[in-house]
């Protein structure tokens, strides 16, 4: 069978599809890419259905040892990709031999990268989705993180690897991970429950990205943001890209892997297309939010939708 | 309960109708059954939702469904969101081992702080039926209401870092059942053998919101075969429908 050997799992690899959609009423959350657009288009880049299981890869990637000939496309953070120690392109396809070594190495910008092959990672699917929840153990291989000595099964490709490495990522397409982002929010569910100050200090911002975060939460730093009477709620369900401010007056922003209820406050909520780039800011880096409304967020989301059908050409 | 629930943006993909800031039986009723008619009416555009104890958490795709036809929608269910809405609950038994030091560790402490003898604490909390308010948190962690008055208790002053999967605990009028060990703020009376979450099962979720659940005291032995059926794969739960 077609398979990738890893040789050395890297800081933390796990096995991702698009998620585990409908089982967040039983406690589940979603899991899945914390970056979807990048992982979406290393898939497209190889031929895959976006759907396809590939690998997440956090800070330094891992190496691998390719068992069959394949196609592979890394996207997402800048982590620098050798074959056999020669450096080879991001964004776009590579076509591997057997015996070939791969290996995504430290990225000095963004957090997350993503392995695509073509065929995809064949492991068997938990509640429909190949996704690796970490505290649920589910999912991925034995729903934990890649270990030395782990076998990746691959999927048949659906056609011949020949005139497979043709595609690229066009380069405006191509994401910057250095800076301040703008992450675009709509307040609410809980605004109510913060004083004008408390709003202007979290839209003013900045926040630092704190070392605790992980694919759960994003844990941030920056000025207090002030309740009005505490900081409790009825626990209520948390949407992706909640924001929870907790009794300290600093936001959390809850990702992939998050909880799916919770009582704390939640001051705004991160929209979709740009929990990505919450995911791709490193431990230190600054971010600021920008308040937007639903209607401005639809009107964004039919834009970026648009504009990941045309990033791969 | 607010005259005419509220629809507050959870951002660009769900919206968070809230029946009323309070916790109480009617209140949740209305929320599962808001629940119960989204999923029978099939909405387009409507993708998952996720009871809590008195809002729905909607998640829709706003490019089959926008915003304003989003709430129109919702709002004119919620008339029909009433407790006759719902189809029958399933009662769900859940043997529980209470009079072992090890298993039950906090049930003397519980009857000291309440002045009921340990046995009078197990007779009450077996005794009582509970409802699923929700399933949350955590994979498969109940939330259940229905304890007896007198077994109303404030949570642990200083939260313990590690509850074995199982344990049965209580805290002010709430019952909960750890799936996983967790970080805990109940008074643990005692442990289930069953697996409220097992990845490696077909169905992994034991629970699921609206049940009803009794307990019913087993000794350490019963304990002891119930947990090994449990983990070969061979013990049914008893579920009525």
């Amino acid at each position: 069978m077609s398979a990738l050997a890893v040789l050395d799992p890297g800081l933390l690899t796990t096995i991702q599809d698009l998620g585990r959609p409908g089982y967040l009423r039983y406690g589940v959350p979603p899991s899945g890419p914390a970056d979807r657009e990048a992982f979406v288009l290393a898939n497209r880049l190889v031929g895959n259905p976006d759907t396809a299981a590939g690998l997440e890869c956090t800070l330094v990637g891992p190496t691998l040892e390719v068992r069959t000939a394949c196609l592979i496309a890394a996207t997402g953070a800048e982590m620098p990709v050798t074959v056999n120690g020669s450096e080879v392109p991001r964004w776009t396809p590579v076509r591997l031999k057997a015996g070939d070594t791969l290996r995504l190495g430290t990225a000095p910008r963004g957090v997350r990268a993503y392995l695509a092959v073509f065929g995809g990672i064949q492991v068997p699917p938990v509640l429909g989705s190949r996704a690796t929840y970490l505290r649920g153990q589910l999912g991925g291989l034995e729903g934990r993180q890649l270990r030395k000595g782990d076998l990746l099964p691959l999927g048949q490709p659906a056609r011949s690897l020949d005139g497979g490495e043709r595609h690229r990522v066009r380069a405006e397409c191509i994401p910057s991970y250095a800076g301040e982002p703008q992450v675009r929010v709509v307040l609410g569910p809980q605004a109510d429950r913060f004083t004008p100050e408390g709003v202007r200090a979290f839209l003013d911002g900045p926040y630092q990205m704190l070392p605790q975060s992980d694919r759960m939460g994003a844990r941030l730093m920056g000025p207090r943001i002030t309740h009005t009477r505490g900081h409790d709620i009825i626990s209520d369900g948390i949407p992706l890209g909640g924001i929870q401010v907790v009794g300290d007056g600093q936001p959390i922003v809850l990702l992939v892997d998050r909880q799916s209820t919770g009582g704390y406050t939640k001051i705004a909520t991160v929209c979709s297309f740009d929990i990505g780039r919450v995911g791709q800011v490193r431990p230190g880096q600054r971010l600021r939010f920008r308040r937007i409304s639903v209607n401005e967020a639809h009107a964004v989301l039919r834009i970026e939708r648009a504009r990941l059908e045309t990033a791969v050409v | 309960m607010y005259p005419e629930p509220k629809f507050l943006p959870a951002g660009d993909l769900a919206v968070s109708v809230e029946f009323a800031d309070a916790i109480s039986p009617e209140v949740n009723t209305r929320v599962r059954a808001l629940e119960y008619l989204i999923q029978q009416k099939a909405i387009p555009g409507v993708v998952e939702t996720v009871p809590t104890f008195r809002a729905l958490l909607v998640y829709y795709d706003p490019l089959l469904i926008g915003w304003d036809e989003l709430v129109a929608t919702l709002r004119s269910l919620i008339p029909q969101a009433q407790p006759e809405a719902l189809p029958p609950s399933r009662l769900v038994e859940v043997p529980c081992c209470y009079d072992d030091d090890e298993l039950g560790f906090e049930l003397r402490a519980v009857g000291e702080k309440l002045g009921l003898p340990p046995h009078e604490v197990v007779r009450l909390h077996s005794g009582a039926e509970f409802l699923v308010y929700f399933i949350g948190f955590t994979p498969g962690l109940p939330y259940m209401v229905g304890m007896p008055d007198r077994l109303t208790i404030p949570r642990l002053e200083k939260p313990r870092t590690k509850t074995p999967a199982g344990s049965v605990g209580i805290g002010g009028s709430q019952c909960c059942i750890y799936p996983v060990e967790s970080p805990g703020g109940f008074w643990v009376l005692g442990r289930t053998p069953l697996s409220l979450y097992d990845p490696k099962r077909p169905d992994p979720i034991l629970l699921r919101p609206g049940d009803r659940v009794r307990f019913r005291p087993i000794d350490r032995s019963e304990f002891e075969r119930i947990a090994g059926e449990v983990a070969g794969g061979r013990f049914l739960a008893r579920v009525e429908t």
